[in-house]
């Protein structure tokens, strides 16, 4: 089928007879060709769309169509307390909750002015939570740069590594993903019995499956020749693009916001900063590789404090007007109200139930003004806009998320390359479209 | 309820300023119903704008020296504020400044981390804000940035030249508040659909939504839900 229009005539490909299309192009000596690439497109991660300009196989032009997973939470959160906003954020960039709840909550605790009275065995909590995603979250985008380049092995290894971490995840909070785990304040409930040895054996069993996959595709000679020198990004590049995380690492630059500007008590931990100098997809797949074994090393010093120093803590700031009254339990349908808590407010106490029921239906005040909280996500830095009125619900809460950001090096990264070539490219920048979208 | 049976500013340091505007009256959003709380006779004022005097304390006076000389006269006002510096600057000048602040060698904000917009309704005459977060990596110092517009004429000039990471950025801004970035170099919709309506981040544009019936109980929409705020 073809049309004729302004700028010449348009061949449109949607369902007929191949053979009559081929004749009918091969009669044109014009080799400009437009194809969409996505939303729909497995090795777009989520619906990420790609307008692509092709000259035979080279791309001219690369132009990035987002939006396809908009759901509004920004707006939503104007509606809802303070503590529900965590619900809706820990949605955003769903391989990395822990990171959008801890960026937010941490803007929340600015602007009440209680970030030096989070318990230390909460901040030690949020750390270690954050680290064990970090290492999720990058599993996956090894795993789907394996595959999309035609590996399907890294991908097996890359999602059952990352089971073990979901499945320690869901022993500690109760859910696999979209946790709700940070809240302002504290973390929502303490580490269950038995979750200590259960982190421990994960650490003992992890970094040897790390170097499996390093044996996989450090040396593979198909793996580096698709993903050495391309999709090139240089420090100018990604000062000027705003890109952050494993990209401007591998771009030379040591520029990690948990030893620039630390936060949650991350200046207490031992670990370095990966840096590659070649500011291409491979560099960007060692990054990664290595902030995994650095991950590794704080999770288990951060598991040392909780067994050590930091043993029998309290996880939720002593402030009865902030932090979140009921006491979870885990019971026989999962982590619910515990029935010491329920049975207190029920039965004994009418302040205790007035109080409950103030501070969970109508939340707290949090004093007006603005603040950015920033985070180091897996993909950059993940930074809250907070703006309060003074009420109980956010006024604005704005994400900065490092994916939305990222994306836009999609052209300067791509054009000019082959086609082939976009897949990798993608794949380093490690997109995740809740994130891009919120 | 009348202006003369408000509660008056509390006495004492802030005597100076005027009694700010009424945010809002009464409690859980329940109104011509007969009130025997006495909660009905709440008020809730707007907080005062901020806006702070020299020395701002920590690394802020450097960078305000640095920036005075170049966009003294575009700074509206400084508000340190929670260890936070807030420039708010005239949009004529936002680019000049922006510029400045990117390249003085005692400034270098060289990364942006993008725009941000605020809807602030009864702010009038700047109803619209647009945020920019910088950070120096060479000083390891972060500023904010806060230009305002009235909502009857939403320009800003366009920042894209200075940061091209804001091309996004700015896109979005203009989705959701309908900013118009002057200068851009494609400010289209980049969440919405094209045809779409409205701009969705106004406080003036509704949330939406359908009441929820669950066991025989009605849930309202969100938005219409009794409010506490």
């Amino acid at each position: 089928m073809s049309t004729t229009t302004t700028e010449g005539k348009v061949y449109d490909v949607a369902g007929q007879d191949w053979d009559e299309l081929v004749e009918t192009v091969t009669e044109t000596a014009e080799e400009r060709l437009v194809i969409n690439m996505g939303p729909q497109h497995p090795s777009t991660h989520g619906v990420l769309r790609l307008v692509l300009t092709l000259d035979g196989e080279t791309v001219t032009e690369a132009r990035t169509v987002i939006g396809y997973l908009h759901t509004g939470i920004e707006k939503n959160m104007e509606f809802r307390t303070w503590t529900q906003g965590v619900t809706f954020v820990t949605r955003m960039d769903y391989l990395a909750p822990i990171f959008n709840e801890t960026a937010y909550c941490m803007g929340v605790e600015k602007l009440l002015g209680i970030t030096d009275r989070i318990p230390e065995r909460a901040q030690a909590i949020r750390v270690m939570m954050m680290e064990l995603n970090r290492i999720s979250s990058h599993l996956v985008a090894l795993a789907t740069y394996g595959l999309e380049l035609g590996a399907t092995t890294p991908m097996i290894f890359g999602f059952r590594e990352r089971e073990m971490i979901l499945d320690l995840f869901e022993y500690i909070t109760g859910l696999r993903m979209n946790m709700a785990y940070v809240r302002p304040g504290g973390v929502s409930v303490d580490l269950p019995a038995g979750a200590v040895d259960k982190i421990g054996e994960f650490l003992k069993i992890m970094p040897k499956r790390i170097k499996d996959m390093r044996k996989l595709l450090d040396e593979n000679p198909v793996y580096t020749r698709r993903t050495k020198d391309v999709a090139y990004l240089d420090l100018t590049g990604c000062m000027a693009l705003g890109i952050t995380g494993p990209m401007l690492r591998a771009a030379g630059l040591p520029w990690d916001l948990r030893k620039s500007q630390p936060y949650c008590g991350y200046e207490t931990y031992e670990f370095d900063v990966p840096t590659e100098k070649t500011c291409d997809v491979y560099g960007r797949y060692l990054v990664r590789m290595a902030e995994m074994e650095e991950s590794l090393k704080i999770v288990e010093q951060a598991l040392d404090r909780l067994t050590g120093p930091l043993k029998g803590g309290s996880v939720m700031i002593d402030d009865k007007k902030i932090g979140w009254p009921s006491q979870l339990a885990l019971g026989p349908d999962g982590l619910g109200n515990s029935p010491d808590h329920i049975a207190h407010i029920m039965g004994s106490s009418m302040e205790a139930l007035i109080h409950h029921f103030k501070l969970v239906t109508e939340g707290f005040r949090v004093p007006a003004g603005q603040v950015y909280s920033a985070v180091e996500s897996p993909r950059g830095e993940l930074g809250a806009h907070v703006v309060s009125d003074g009420g109980t619900r956010p006024f604005r809460v704005h994400f900065r998320d490092p994916s939305f950001t990222n994306l836009q090096a999609v052209p300067a990264t791509c054009e000019g390359g082959m086609i082939a070539d976009v897949i990798s490219a993608v794949a380093s920048i490690d997109p995740v479209m809740g994130g891009v979208d919120r | 309820m009348s202006s003369d049976n408000l509660p008056g500013v509390p006495q004492g340091e802030a005597t100076e300023q005027a009694a700010e505007r009424v945010a809002r009256t009464g409690m859980f959003g329940a109104k011509g119903t007969g009130d025997t709380s006495g909660y009905g006779r709440l008020v809730v004022r707007h907080a005062p704008q901020l806006a702070s005097e020299r020395p701002y304390g920590s690394y802020f006076d450097e960078v305000a020296d640095a920036l005075e000389p170049v966009a003294g006269d575009a700074i509206e006002r400084v508000v340190v504020d929670r260890d936070e510096i807030t420039f708010h600057i005239a949009r004529e000048r936002l680019v000049e400044a922006m510029r400045h602040l990117r390249d003085d060698p005692a400034l270098r904000f060289e990364l942006s981390l993008g725009v941000s917009g605020v809807h602030y309704p009864d702010e009038t005459g700047a109803e619209l804000r647009a945020v920019y977060h910088l950070c120096s990596i060479t000083h390891n110092r972060r500023v904010r940035v806060e230009v305002s517009c009235p909502d009857s004429d939403r320009h800003i000039p366009s920042t894209v030249s200075v940061y091209p990471t804001h091309d996004w950025h700015e896109r979005e801004t203009y989705d959701f508040f309908g900013i118009i970035f002057d200068g851009h170099p494609a400010l289209t919709r980049i969440e919405m659909p094209d045809d779409w309506e409205g701009h969705p981040q106004r406080k003036d544009y509704p949330l939406g939504g359908i009441p929820v019936e669950y066991r025989g109980a009605e849930t309202p929409a969100p938005d219409q839900r009794r409010s506490y705020a």
